[in-house]
């Protein structure tokens, strides 16, 4: 019996991973990183476009603060996130960004003077400021009101992956690779660690801590087409919920991108909308203005993904053998732009297409349609991070509903959010480990690691003559054509079942390899099984919500209906031996919220069942306004909503031009 | 032995055939042998070699070992030798070859695995540590307060740089990496390089001096430059390694 003790365990290498490895780390704890493959090339890396954070030293992001990124948050997440979650990350991501800074990470910088700019189309010039000189600049992005997305090109993931891998190896923190987590240690309520498996020696190895984090990321390849890296299967999470006393949160949330090149699924980021570049039909038509007048190109994701679709039933997309697509052309930003600011989107492009999109007119257009991107649910946590249903389990980035994301991601929040959360979570989470000591021993570490070791036995006995790649790819065609961008009762129904009867097809395959090591087909059954309990989660989810809320759209129940649906949706798997999730709901209540419910400002008008408790707490909200008087906004922000968080990241940040204001 | 490719497709017609060559041998298996064992498949419209080998090894070998995550030339995970020569996989179009006909082998020089597989993450981990490759200053950075200043062109020429991926090729394509077991390759004296043009960083020639002034490092290289011939980023990694040359010859 193979066991490695620590203190603070971490499954899992990206950046939410490793920011709350270093925070555990500065505690002096002894702390192990797993994860499934090296740590820097975890999905973090792919992250493209940027990071949002209101510096507000571009003169497109004047006026920006931490107001304005909580309501553009809370507007995106259409009112389904945790406003106290939203306010803790907004007022920690300009210290994020600045501690990267100092980190080392290349963030792209203000030149003062006039810059040439696209916007909407039209050639711009702005004229930065002399003292924002030498700061970090900012682009803009879909959903919000200031130019507020930090970059380094577009690789801006890789760049913060790198610079915190370096700061994680500097404080020798021990990273474990090629380790899959493949069960979660517990007892009483209590977690304990982890059964993992070497994927080199297959052997087991219980990983035994004071506390443990799951940073996993999400589970996008679930799906048939996704940008996601092909790693983000969301084990982590599944192996949280087999636990049966983890609840996990809003599953059917699931992001759609508006722009991953055809037929690759390679994502093209919103940076090449926010820089300029706009959708054109199969005419060259620029469409988004029609639907959106306002935001066009740059509404939220979950907007742009159906207007796209919605253009495309018309009759306007572009017939390709792969179906039918929309152009995206970034051409009209200039050669030297994109090959300066969107090297990697002209590389994958000339790579993937053998399109060079800085070659002017329709000859650099790219072919594009929305596509599965990101996961808004997994691991139910509170605002600490630590599980609702488990002591000693937290859970940052992705891979949680902490919630920060409601029903609808803004883009340059995700990187943004994994690593405030390193930095929040990570905190809470090292504090744990500090404060709490072992409570198990080594009859039930043995026990999890014998029940694992029979598990994989029984996988290689199964003698049914199925195989399991056939059920993966129905399960992931299944997602793909009937819990996709457009959803509906008879399709989600059929989902479920479908997904059900797989589910138990599971025990009839047979795997050729009957070695316990080194066996990647052996590995894809006990994935699959743990991603068909993943798909039925978000399926039933999507069923049973009756209405229309972000990224979750119903043709059947097309509006968002706060009197009835303004909850989470909370997924368990109480007995192993079920084949379905069992749901219920978490109430969100209007009364403490900072921003009641209302319309987005984009989106299908006149398509909101509101309820009547929203205007309520607005006159509640103007009451607290006037009875303080003259005061400055975060005394109003405190006296309306106030919120917890470490003091050290509630400080004030200072702007240029009016300093801590 | 030829497997054949079990996929069906519509259409087939126009498609050619391609065969792929692949190094099969696991260190995990006692009596297992190095040997190649090549698949026929129908080379389907825009097919790289991560489709190829995910189709081989979802239809026709599920026993095949190989790494690749990203599938989109960002994380290095799936560098392995094309026809001789170190390539990313993800990012190779198997119509480049006329003859239809692809030899695969594991990138040289890193610990081998299985097939295709090799650990380079261990490796680049030990050289991140030995180069020392984060930020050293003595300044406290008051996170809250407004960053430092950096000079614009300066910011895209340490990004420049740091769009190393570590992938492995340049240590692949290297002849000084053969001789000497310990060399740091184009990856590491390009790290340093990084750090010595970050404003955020403090230290001195003489510093640097000490973690690549020898053999394994900057004077260990021939300048043969296959690293840059082959890098997937077109690093400037012959520039650079003369930078550095430069800089350390005056220590």
């Amino acid at each position: 019996m193979k066991i490695i003790y620590t203190d603070a365990l971490i499954v899992g290498g990206g950046l939410a991973g490793l920011r709350s490895a270093i925070a555990a780390r500065d505690k002096g704890l002894d702390t192990i990183v797993i994860s499934m493959v090296p740590v820097k090339r975890s999905h973090s890396a792919a992250a493209q476009g940027g990071m949002q954070a209101s510096l507000g030293n571009s003169v497109k992001g004047e006026g920006d603060n931490e107001d304005v990124h909580f309501a553009d948050t809370v507007k995106g997440s259409d009112w389904g996130c945790d406003q106290d979650v939203a306010r803790m990350f907004v007022t920690t991501a300009p210290k994020a960004i600045r501690e990267l800074a100092a980190w080392g990470v290349p963030w792209n910088r203000i030149g003062k003077g006039p810059r040439e700019v696209i916007i909407n189309g039209e050639k711009e010039t702005i004229v930065e400021k002399d003292e924002a000189h030498g700061l970090i600049n900012a682009r803009d992005f879909g959903g919000t009101k200031k130019w507020r997305t930090c970059y380094t090109s577009d690789a801006t993931g890789h760049t913060m992956l790198y610079a915190v891998a370096n700061e994680a190896l500097k404080r020798d923190i021990e990273i474990h690779d090629r380790k899959e987590a493949i069960s979660i240690i517990h007892e009483n309520g209590i977690c304990s660690g982890v059964v993992a498996r070497d994927l080199i020696t297959g052997e087991l190895i219980a990983y035994v801590a004071r506390g443990t984090m799951i940073a996993t990321g999400g589970y996008g390849r679930i799906y048939k087409q996704s940008t996601n890296a092909i790693i983000c299967k969301g084990i982590g999470i599944a192996i949280a919920l087999e636990t049966g006393i983890v609840s996990l949160g809003n599953m059917e949330a699931v992001q759609f991108h508006p722009t991953p090149i055809v037929p690759s699924g390679i994502l093209l980021t919103e940076g090449c909308r926010g820089d300029g570049g706009v959708l054109r039909d199969k005419d060259g038509y620029r469409f988004m203005p029609d639907y959106e007048p306002e935001k066009k190109e740059l509404a939220s994701r979950d907007v742009v993904s159906r207007r796209m679709i919605e253009h495309i039933r018309k009759g306007k997309g572009v017939k390709s053998p792969y179906g039918d697509h929309l152009w995206l052309d970034i051409s009209i930003l200039g050669r030297e732009h994109i090959e300066k600011n969107l090297h990697d989107i002209q590389d994958i492009s000339k790579t993937f297409n053998g399109i060079d999109p800085a070659d002017e007119g329709e000859k650099g257009w790219m072919p594009v349609l929305p596509m599965q991107h990101y996961s808004m649910g997994g691991i139910r946590v509170k605002p600490t991070g630590e599980s609702t249903g488990m002591k000693g389990l937290f859970c940052a980035g992705e891979a949680a509903c902490w919630d920060l994301h409601g029903f609808n991601r803004l883009g340059g929040n995700s990187v943004s959010e994994a690593v405030v959360a390193g930095m929040i979570v990570g905190e809470y989470f090292a504090n744990y480990c500090v404060e709490t000591h072992l409570q198990t021993n080594t009859f039930t570490i043995q026990r999890f690691l014998e029940s694992q070791k029979a598990y994989l036995q029984e996988i290689l006995s199964y003698d049914g003559g199925r195989n399991i790649f056939d059920i993966k790819d129905r399960m992931r065609t299944i997602m793909q054509e009937k819990v996709g961008v457009f959803r509906n009762g008879k399709d989600l129904t059929d989902a479920v079942n479908e997904l059900e009867d797989l589910l138990k097809m599971v025990k009839e395959i047979t795997v050729t390899d009957k070695a316990l090591c080194n066996n990647p087909e052996l590995n894809e059954v006990y994935r699959v099984t743990k991603m068909l309990k993943l798909a039925l989660c978000v399926a039933k989810g999507a069923l049973e919500r009756t209405e229309s809320r972000g990224a979750h759209f119903r043709e059947d129940f097309t509006k968002r209906d706060d009197e009835n649906w303004l909850k989470r949706t909370i997924a368990t798997w109480t007995n192993p031996n079920d084949t379905m999730p069992t749901l219920s709901y978490e109430e969100i209540d209007i009364n403490k919220m900072e921003m009641p419910p209302a319309f987005r400002g984009y989106g299908k008008k006149g398509a909101i069942i509101l309820n009547p408790l929203s205007e309520k707490r607005e006159e509640e909200i103007a009451k607290i306004k006037e009875s303080l008087g003259e005061v400055d906004r975060f005394t109003v922000q405190e006296a309306i909503m106030p919120f917890d968080l470490q003091k050290e990241y509630k400080r004030k940040n200072e702007r240029v031009g009016v300093g801590y204001d | 032995m030829i497997n054949k490719s079990t996929q069906k497709l519509d259409n087939i017609e126009g498609y050619r055939e391609i065969d792929i060559t692949v190094f099969r041998y696991s260190s995990q298996v006692k009596d297992s042998k190095p040997e190649f064992q090549t698949y026929r498949l129908v080379e389907t419209p825009g097919m790289t070699l991560y489709i190829a080998l995910i189709k081989i090894w979802s239809t026709m070998d599920h026993h095949l070992s190989f790494d690749f995550v990203c599938r989109a030339g960002i994380c290095g995970s799936c560098s392995m030798v094309v026809n001789g020569k170190p390539r990313l996989a993800c990012k190779t179009r198997t119509n480049e070859f006329e003859d239809g006909k692809i030899t695969l082998l594991p990138l040289p020089t890193f610990k081998h695995i299985k097939d295709l597989s090799v650990d380079t993450g261990n490796w680049m981990n030990a050289m991140s540590k030995q180069m020392e490759s984060w930020i050293h200053t003595k300044e406290v950075t008051d996170i809250s307060a407004i960053e430092k200043p950096i000079e614009p062109d300066v910011a895209q020429a340490v990004f420049d740089l740091d769009r190393c991926i570590e992938c492995g090729i340049c240590l692949a394509s290297c002849s000084t990496k053969i001789m000497r077991e310990d060399f740091v390759g184009a990856v590491g004296i390009n790290r340093t390089a990084r750090f010595a043009i970050d404003p955020h960083d403090e230290r001195t020639d003489e510093e640097f001096y000490e973690l690549i002034g020898d053999d394994e490092g900057v004077f260990g290289c021939m300048s043969l430059m296959g690293c840059e011939d082959h890098c997937p980023k077109d690093l400037p990694l012959q520039s650079k390694i003369a930078y550095m040359r430069r800089k350390m010859v005056k220590v």
